[in-house]
C-alpha cells in the first residue's frame, strides 16, 4: 500500500486538476490556465537550469517567439490552429538553435550575460520592428482558440482543458527526457563538465540540444499565451518576465520538474492576488526573491522533501558551472 | 555633415553618462563577477536623493554628493547584508539583487510618487556654447567633463596609489591577492561602494536633462550590462571605451536605423561576448 | 518525490478553493465602479489622476447615485495589457461590478475591447483616445467619454496654417498608435489648406535622450509640430532648447507635448508653446473655474485632463444610473442608458456622442504663458461643438485608412 501511494497521490491530483472548472470560480480558473502555461515555461527552463546547470537569463525570448508567431499568423494571415502551433514551436526551436550556437561557448556568470543579451535583441526586436510586431502597441485580437476537428467541424474547446493538455504533454515528455540515459548526462554536465568530457562525452554538444529543447517547449507555451491573452506585446519578452521564470524554477525547486511547475503556479496567483489587497505588491514579490533565495535554495520542494526525510546537513549554495 | 558633427557629439556625452553608471560597475564585475541587477535602482535612487537635496536646499553640488554618499551606503549596506555571502552562486545574486532592485522600486514610489520629474540644474550650465552653425549644450558638455575628472582619478588611484595597486591585483586573481595579505572583503566593499557611489552620481547627473521617474531603474540597466560586456569586464580602459562605443552605437543607430536600434546595441554586444567572453579589454 | 508535490498542490488547490468560493448572490446593494489603471510604473501619476478626479465627483454627490451606496474597486494594470486583462476578469468575474472605467494607453485599450464585448459589461474609457474605437473597430460595449488621438488635430492642423501662417513643418512624435493618430489628423487637415511637412521622426516610447533626433531636424523649417507624452513631454521641451532650436523655429505640438500634467515640471523652455486638446485648466467658464478651484484645493495640484475626463465620467455613470432608475443590473439597458448621456456643462464644456459613440466637444487652442509665476495653458481660440470625423462626411472619413506611421504618406520628405 505504502509503495503504492505516489501513484494514488499523482491520480487524486489529476483528477484535481480535471474537475476543477467544476468547482472553481472563472476568475480563479483563469488564474489557473495562466499558471499551467507558465508552468510549461518553467519546466522547460528547469531542464536547462536545474539538469543542465545552465542558468538563462533570456528565457522569455522563447516565450515571446511562439506568441509572435501566433499573434502575426492569426491577424495578418488568418491562419489557424494546426498551422500557427507548429510554427511557433519550430520559430522557437530554430531561434534557440541559433543563439545556442553562440551562448554555449560561455558558462557561468558569463553565459547569464550572452543570454541576457539574446533576449534583449529578440525584446528590441519586438519593440522596434514595428511594422511586423506593432511595436510597443503589441498584438491585439488574436482570435479565440478554434480547432478544425476532421468529421466534427470547428471546435472551440474550453481553453483550461487545452492548458492542461499542454501541461501534462509537457510533462509527460521531459520526464521521458530527463529519465533517459541523455537526461542522466544533462545531470552529469551539471556536476562535472570535466569529468563527463574525460569519460568521452561530447559535452558541447548534449548541452545545445538541451538547450534546443529547452527553447523549443519554451516556444510551445508562448503559443499556448497568445491564444489565452489574445494579446502580445513586447512586455512579454522583457528582461523582469525571464527573471520571473528563473524565480519560479528556483522557488519550486530546480531540478525537479515538478518543482518548477508549483513555483509558477504559486508566483502566478502570488502576483495576482497580492495586489488585491495591497499597492505595495512589488515590496511583497521582491521579498519573496530573496526569502526564497536565503531560506529554500533548493526550493519549495527541496524544503519539503528535507522537511520530510528528517534533519538534514544544509544543502549546497546555488553554485553554479563555471 | 552638421549631422554627422552633431551625432558624435551626442554620441560622446552620451557614452560619458554611461560611462559613469558603467564604469563601477565594470570593477565590480571585474573584482566580484556579480550580477547586480539592482544598479539601476542605484542610479535612480542616486537621482532621486539628489533631487530631494536639491528642493531642501538649492544647490547642484551637494545633490551630487549627497547622492553619492547615499547610495555609497546603500551599497555597502546590500553588499554586507546579502551579496557578501553569494560569491559564486549567480543564480542566487541574480534573484536576490532582482528581488532587491523590486524592493527599491516600490520605495521609490512610497517615498517620491508617481511623477516624472527633473532635477533643476544651476543655471550657468544651461544654453549651449555656439561655435558656427552649432550648438553644443552646456550641460552635456558638462558630463563630457564629469566623466572626464572620474576617468582620469580612477586611472590615477589604480595606477599610482597603493590602494590601486591592491584592487588591481584582487582583479587578477583574488586568491594570491589574499595570499599577499591583502584584505580582500575590504577591498570588495570599497570597490562595490564605489561602483554604487558613481551609478548615482550619474543618476544626478541624468536627472538635468533625462529626468528622474519609476522605471528609470530598469530602463538603463540592460545599458549598463552591454558597457561592461562590450569594454570588458574589470578594466578600466575597457570601461571607457567600451561606454564610448555604446554611446556611439546607440545614436547612430537610432539616428540611421531606428526600426533596428535595439538590435544595433545588442548584437554586438551578442557577439562579442561569443568570440571574447570577458569583453574585449576584460581581464579574469 | 511524489509526496511533497501532492501536498504542495492540495495547498495550492485549497488555497483557490476558498479563493474561488462565490460570493452569496447579491441583492440590490450598492452599484460598483471597477478602474482599472495603472497605480504603479512609468504612468502611475496619471493613474492617480484619474482616481482622483472620480473620488471627488463621488465626493461631490455623496458617494450615492440613484439612492444606490457607490463602490469603487480600483485595480493596478502596472501599464501591462497583460495585468490589465487578468484585472478585468477579476473585476467582472469575481467583483461582479457592473460598469468599468479606466485605461491610459491606447494598446491596453485594444487589447480590453475585444473582451469587454464579450462580458458585456459597460466600460468607459476616458482617456484611451486610439482612433478606431470608435471607427473601424468598434466595440459595442466600450463608452468613449473622452476623444480620439485625431479630433484636436483636425481642427489644428487648419488654424496653423491659415492662422500662424506656417507652410512648412518638421514632425517629431512618439512612435506608437497614438503619436501616428495625432500627428495624421494634423497632417490631413494641414496638408489639404495647402501645407507641406517636410520631415516625420519617430523616436521610440521610452526615449530619454532626443538628441539624436534634434539633430536631424531640418532647419528649412517654419515650425516644429512635436507630440510628447508624460515623461517625454517632460524633458523634451529642455533638450530642445538646448539644442538651439527654439528661438530658430517655433514648437507647436500635440495637446499632451504642453499639459498641465507636465508643466509644473517645466520652466521657460515650455513657453509660447501651442497645442490643441479637449480641456485646458485655464479655460474661464465658471464650471471649470469651480472644478480647478476644488481640485486644488483637494490634491494640491492643477487638475489635467486625465482628472478631468475621469471627474466628468463619474458623472457620466451617475447621469446613466439616474435615468433607469438606478437598474444598473439591466446592462442592456445601461449601455443604452450610457449612450445617450449628454452633459451640457462639464468643466471642459458640453459633450454629448456622435452615431459613432465618441463625444462632439470643444477643442481649445492653447498657448503656454506665465500668470502669476505659474505657467498655464491659454486659451487662445475655440472650436466648438468638434466630432472625431470634423468636416468630413464619416462614410467618407471611414474609407481611409487609420492614420498610422505610413498614412498620411509624407508626400514632401526627402
Amino acid at each position: 500500500m505504502r509503495q503504492r501511494m505516489p501513484q494514488i497521490a499523482v491520480g487524486m491530483a489529476l483528477i484535481g486538476l480535471v474537475i476543477a472548472p467544476f468547482g472553481l470560480s472563472s476568475y480563479v480558473l483563469s488564474l489557473l490556465t495562466q499558471a499551467l502555461i507558465y508552468a510549461i515555461v518553467a519546466m522547460s527552463l528547469d531542464l536547462l537550469l536545474g539538469y543542465t546547470g545552465l542558468a538563462s537569463l533570456g528565457h522569455a525570448a522563447y516565450l515571446g517567439i511562439g506568441a509572435y508567431s501566433v499573434g502575426i499568423l492569426t491577424t495578418q494571415y488568418g491562419a489557424g490552429f494546426w498551422v500557427t502551433l507548429p510554427m511557433g514551436v519550430v520559430l522557437a526551436t530554430g531561434v534557440a538553435a541559433i543563439f545556442g550556437l553562440v551562448a554555449l561557448r560561455a558558462t557561468g556568470v558569463y553565459f547569464l550575460m550572452i543570454t541576457l543579451a539574446l533576449g534583449m535583441v529578440v525584446w528590441g526586436l519586438a519593440q522596434r520592428w514595428v511594422s511586423l510586431t506593432q511595436g510597443d502597441n503589441g498584438i491585439a485580437g488574436i482570435p479565440r482558440l478554434e480547432l478544425v476537428v476532421p468529421g466534427l467541424g470547428v471546435q472551440s474547446p474550453p481553453f483550461y482543458y487545452v492548458a492542461l493538455a499542454g501541461f501534462l504533454l509537457t510533462y509527460g515528455l521531459l520526464r521521458v527526457i530527463v529519465r533517459s540515459p541523455f537526461g542522466q548526462t544533462l545531470v552529469g554536465i551539471r556536476e562535472s563538465e570535466s569529468r563527463m568530457r574525460t569519460l568521452g562525452y561530447h559535452v558541447w554538444l548534449q548541452k545545445y540540444v538541451g538547450f534546443v529543447i529547452a527553447g523549443a517547449f519554451g516556444g510551445f507555451a508562448g503559443v499556448l499565451w497568445a491564444y489565452y491573452t489574445g494579446f502580445v506585446s513586447p512586455t512579454d519578452v522583457e528582461l523582469a518576465t525571464s527573471v520571473e521564470v528563473l524565480l519560479m524554477v528556483a522557488l519550486g525547486g530546480r531540478g525537479s520538474l515538478l518543482g518548477p511547475a508549483v513555483g509558477a503556479g504559486l508566483i502566478v496567483f502570488l502576483k495576482n492576488l497580492v495586489s488585491v489587497y495591497t499597492h505595495r505588491w512589488l515590496l511583497i514579490l521582491g521579498s519573496v526573491y530573496i526569502l526564497t533565495i536565503m531560506y529554500t535554495p533548493e526550493g519549495i520542494i527541496g524544503g519539503i522533501q528535507q522537511a520530510l526525510r528528517g534533519a538534514r546537513p544544509p544543502s549546497p549554495p546555488l553554485k553554479l558551472r563555471q | 555633415m552638421e549631422f554627422w558633427i552633431i551625432q558624435i557629439f551626442n554620441g560622446v556625452s552620451y557614452g560619458a553618462l554611461l560611462f559613469l553608471l558603467a564604469g563601477g560597475l565594470s570593477l565590480i564585475f571585474g573584482l566580484m563577477r556579480i550580477v547586480n541587477m539592482t544598479h539601476g535602482s542605484y542610479y535612480l535612487l542616486g537621482g532621486y536623493v539628489g533631487l530631494t537635496t536639491i528642493w531642501q536646499t538649492d544647490l547642484y553640488i551637494l545633490a551630487i554628493i549627497a547622492g553619492a554618499v547615499a547610495i555609497a551606503l546603500l551599497g555597502v549596506g546590500e553588499w554586507s547584508v546579502f551579496l557578501k555571502n553569494l560569491g559564486g552562486q549567480e543564480l542566487g545574486q541574480v534573484l536576490t539583487t532582482m528581488g532587491l532592485a523590486l524592493i527599491f522600486q516600490d520605495l521609490g514610489l512610497v517615498v517620491w510618487g508617481g511623477e516624472p520629474y527633473t532635477i533643476p540644474t544651476p543655471a550657468v550650465l544651461s544654453g549651449s556654447y555656439r561655435i558656427g552653425p552649432f550648438f553644443f549644450p552646456v550641460y552635456r558638455v558638462f558630463i563630457i567633463a564629469v566623466a572626464l575628472a572620474v576617468a582620469v582619478i580612477l586611472w590615477l588611484v589604480l595606477e599610482q596609489t597603493r590602494i590601486g595597486a591592491m584592487i588591481r591585483a584582487t582583479v587578477d586573481d583574488a586568491e594570491m591577492a589574499r595570499g599577499v595579505g591583502i584584505n580582500v572583503r575590504l577591498i570588495s566593499m570599497a570597490v562595490f561602494a564605489l561602483g554604487a557611489l558613481l551609478a548615482a552620481v550619474a543618476g544626478v547627473v541624468a536627472g538635468g536633462f533625462v529626468g528622474v521617474y519609476p522605471g528609470a531603474d530598469f530602463e538603463i540597466l540592460p545599458y549598463a550590462f552591454v558597457v561592461v560586456i562590450v569594454g570588458g569586464m574589470g578594466s578600466l580602459k575597457g570601461a571607457i571605451i567600451g561606454s564610448l562605443l555604446v554611446g556611439l552605437l546607440d545614436n547612430f543607430g537610432k539616428a540611421l536605423f531606428p526600426e533596428l536600434s535595439y538590435f544595433t546595441l545588442f548584437v554586438p554586444m551578442a557577439v562579442i561576448l561569443a568570440v571574447r567572453p570577458t569583453g574585449i579589454f576584460g581581464r579574469g | 518525490m511524489i509526496k511533497p508535490f501532492l501536498a504542495a498542490s492540495l495547498v495550492v488547490l485549497s488555497l483557490m478553493g476558498w479563493l474561488g468560493g462565490s460570493p452569496a448572490a447579491a441583492q440590490p446593494g450598492p452599484i460598483k465602479i471597477g478602474v482599472i489603471t495603472p497605480m504603479t510604473g512609468g504612468a502611475a501619476a496619471v493613474g492617480k489622476d484619474m482616481v482622483n478626479g472620480l473620488m471627488m465627483y463621488l465626493e461631490e454627490i455623496g458617494q450615492q447615485m440613484a439612492k444606490r451606496k457607490v463602490e469603487v474597486i480600483v485595480e493596478d494594470s502596472q501599464g501591462r495589457p497583460d495585468v490589465a486583462l487578468t484585472k478585468l476578469r477579476k473585476l467582472v468575474e469575481s467583483d461582479k461590478v457592473q460598469v468599468l472605467m479606466g485605461e491610459v494607453f491606447a494598446h491596453i485599450g485594444y487589447a480590453m475591447a475585444p473582451r469587454v464585448d464579450e462580458y458585456k459589461v459597460p466600460m468607459l474609457y476616458p482617456i484611451i483616445a486610439a482612433d478606431d474605437l470608435t471607427q473601424r473597430k468598434p466595440a459595442k460595449w466600450v463608452v468613449r467619454t473622452g476623444w480620439t488621438s485625431s479630433q484636436p488635430s483636425h481642427p489644428f492642423g487648419e488654424w496653423v496654417y491659415n492662422t500662424l501662417g506656417y507652410k512648412k513643418i518638421a514632425v517629431i512624435a512618439i512612435d506608437y498608435a497614438f503619436g501616428w493618430e495625432v500627428v495624421g489628423g494634423f497632417q490631413k487637415t494641414f496638408e489639404e489648406a495647402g501645407g507641406q511637412i517636410i520631415q516625420k521622426l519617430w523616436p521610440p516610447l521610452g526615449t530619454t535622450d532626443f538628441a539624436p533626433y534634434l539633430a536631424q531636424i531640418r532647419r528649412d523649417a517654419d515650425a516644429v509640430f512635436a507630440l510628447m507624452v508624460a515623461a517625454s513631454a517632460l524633458r523634451f521641451p529642455k533638450q530642445y532648447q538646448d539644442a538651439g532650436l527654439k528661438e530658430r523655429l517655433p514648437l507647436i505640438g500635440g495637446g499632451t507635448t504642453f499639459d498641465e500634467f507636465v508643466l509644473p515640471a517645466l520652466g521657460d523652455e515650455a513657453l509660447d508653446g501651442i497645442s490643441p486638446l479637449i480641456y485646458s485648466a485655464a479655460l474661464e467658464t465658471p464650471e471649470n473655474q469651480r472644478f480647478v478651484k476644488a481640485y486644488r484645493a483637494k490634491f494640491a495640484k492643477v487638475p489635467s485632463y486625465y482628472s478631468e475626463t475621469s471627474y466628468t465620467a463619474g458623472r457620466w455613470i451617475n447621469e446613466a444610473a439616474q435615468s433607469i432608475g438606478g437598474k444598473v443590473e439591466d446592462s442592456e439597458r445601461f449601455l443604452a442608458a450610457l449612450r445617450k448621456v449628454e452633459i451640457p456643462d462639464a468643466p471642459r464644456g458640453p459633450i454629448k456622442l456622435d452615431a459613432y459613440g465618441n463625444p462632439i466637444q470643444n477643442i481649445y487652442v492653447r498657448k503656454v504663458e506665465r500668470k502669476e509665476g505659474e505657467l498655464w495653458n491659454t486659451v487662445i481660440h475655440t472650436f466648438p461643438a468638434v466630432s472625431q470625423f470634423w468636416k468630413y462626411p464619416p462614410e467618407e472619413f471611414l474609407k481611409q485608412p487609420v492614420y498610422s506611421r505610413d498614412f498620411p504618406p509624407c508626400h514632401f520628405c526627402q
